[in-house]
């Protein structure tokens, strides 16, 4: 099954309570962030407590993020090194801008995976948090075999912008929707920026519900509290997934007869209303209304 | 090797602040307060001396505060101290 990133939950890496304690919460994914959380006093402790909770604490099936400083700080390198050789799955790249500085890290990547003989073992996700990154997103996007995804930093993209963030968000829409195009152009996930008010949730949900509608796989979150609304945001209806259900059922039917052609209720479907209804299945799993055994 | 006054880690729930100092006299010697020590105290001072004997350090003064860490955290949090008091470079030695 596809991995679903709903939710990708920034965790601080100088903070050993909440890395220890951050997939308890359920995020798809955890990101342990080296840059903008951790001062440059702490960088090389930080660097320390990442790679020892990587080595050490089971995360279960969380899919383990860090994002490194970028290599133009004298910590990047050795950011790679570190959540390399401790087996992180996936190294997220801050304010990226250009397709060459993909390739920069790879080559990092490859350097310490070489050595550890695993090859290929470590993905990229690329934040694009400028307007420069914005226009080249498909670049990014396409810039390695290793990348799994490109995210919105909305915070630095606006600052860039001359403008701020709006409760409507208007001002983001066209890097949301360029980022997602990139993405799916590319065969790589899209993942929205984050939304820093906990007290405001009400605002929080409607943000969810557009970046769905918009076609984003998940958002960055900085809270627990944040997951529970995510998840339910991006749960499918009882509707959509019955329509899922009968459609997949169609296809094992007719892979056991040996057609290639399937039909729901007098309705010929296509490629992507199986890849849809694929998505539903795997997101009504996720959110716990359907069971594995439910679809076999 | 040569050791200076450092300290990595904070006072923080679940982290340990770990201070290492030039030994006043041969051999390791660690001074923990912990608010676990009655529990885990012994197994804290088995992971720093481990992680000081496997970074070569076998003489040196060392004043641990725990708040609950865990080994992993207690581990980064030497190793980091180490680091600093040494300027030994963990990733290439």
């Amino acid at each position: 099954m596809q991995r679903l990133r709903r939710t990708m939950m920034f965790v601080p890496g100088n903070n050993p309570a909440m890395m220890q304690d951050a997939f308890l919460y359920g995020p798809d994914s955890i990101m342990l962030d080296l840059e903008d959380s951790v001062t440059m006093a702490e960088k090389d402790a930080a660097r320390l407590l990442v790679h020892n909770a990587l080595k050490t604490i089971d995360y279960g099936n969380t899919e383990m993020v860090v994002r490194i400083n970028p290599l133009n700080t004298p910590y990047g390198k050795k950011d790679i090194e570190a959540v390399v050789k401790a087996g992180v799955d996936v190294i997220r790249m801050p304010k990226t801008e250009t397709a060459d500085e993909v390739r920069e890290v790879e080559a990092e990547i490859e350097k310490v995976e070489k050595e550890l003989g695993c090859l290929g073992r470590t993905q990229i996700m690329a934040a694009i948090e400028s307007t420069l990154g914005v226009v080249n997103a498909y670049e990014i996007a396409i810039a390695s075999k290793r990348m799994m995804g490109i995210a919105l930093g909305a915070e630095d993209y606006c600052a860039n912008l001359k403008t701020q963030r709006s409760p409507e968000g208007n001002e983001l829409l066209l890097a949301r929707q360029t980022i997602v195009v990139a993405a799916r152009a590319a065969g790589i996930d899209a993942l929205d920026t984050v939304y820093s008010n906990l007290n405001d949730m009400e605002t929080f949900r409607k943000e969810v519900e557009l970046i769905k509608q918009l076609g984003f796989d998940g958002k960055s979150i900085i809270n627990p509290r944040q997951i529970e609304i995510v998840n339910e945001v991006f749960a499918p209806k009882q509707k959509d997934i019955e329509k899922a259900t009968a459609i997949i059922a169609a296809i094992k039917e007719a892979e056991k007869r040996g057609s290639g052609v399937i039909a729901v209720n007098g309705k010929m479907v296509d490629r992507p209303v199986v890849i849809r209804a694929q998505r539903t299945i795997n997101l009504a799993i996720a959110s716990g209304i359907l069971k594995e055994e439910d679809i076999l | 090797m040569n050791i200076n006054n450092a300290a990595a880690g904070t006072l923080e729930s679940g982290d340990i602040l770990v201070q290492i100092l030039p030994p006043d006299s041969k051999g390791l010697k660690i001074e923990l307060d912990s608010t676990v020590a009655y529990q885990f105290g012994d197994q804290i001072k088995k992971v720093i001396e481990e992680t000081l004997s496997n970074l070569g350090i076998s003489d040196a003064l060392v004043k641990a505060t725990d708040k609950g860490a865990l080994d992993c955290t207690i581990r980064a949090r030497v190793t980091a101290a180490v680091v600093r008091a040494t300027g030994k470079d963990v990733w290439k030695d």
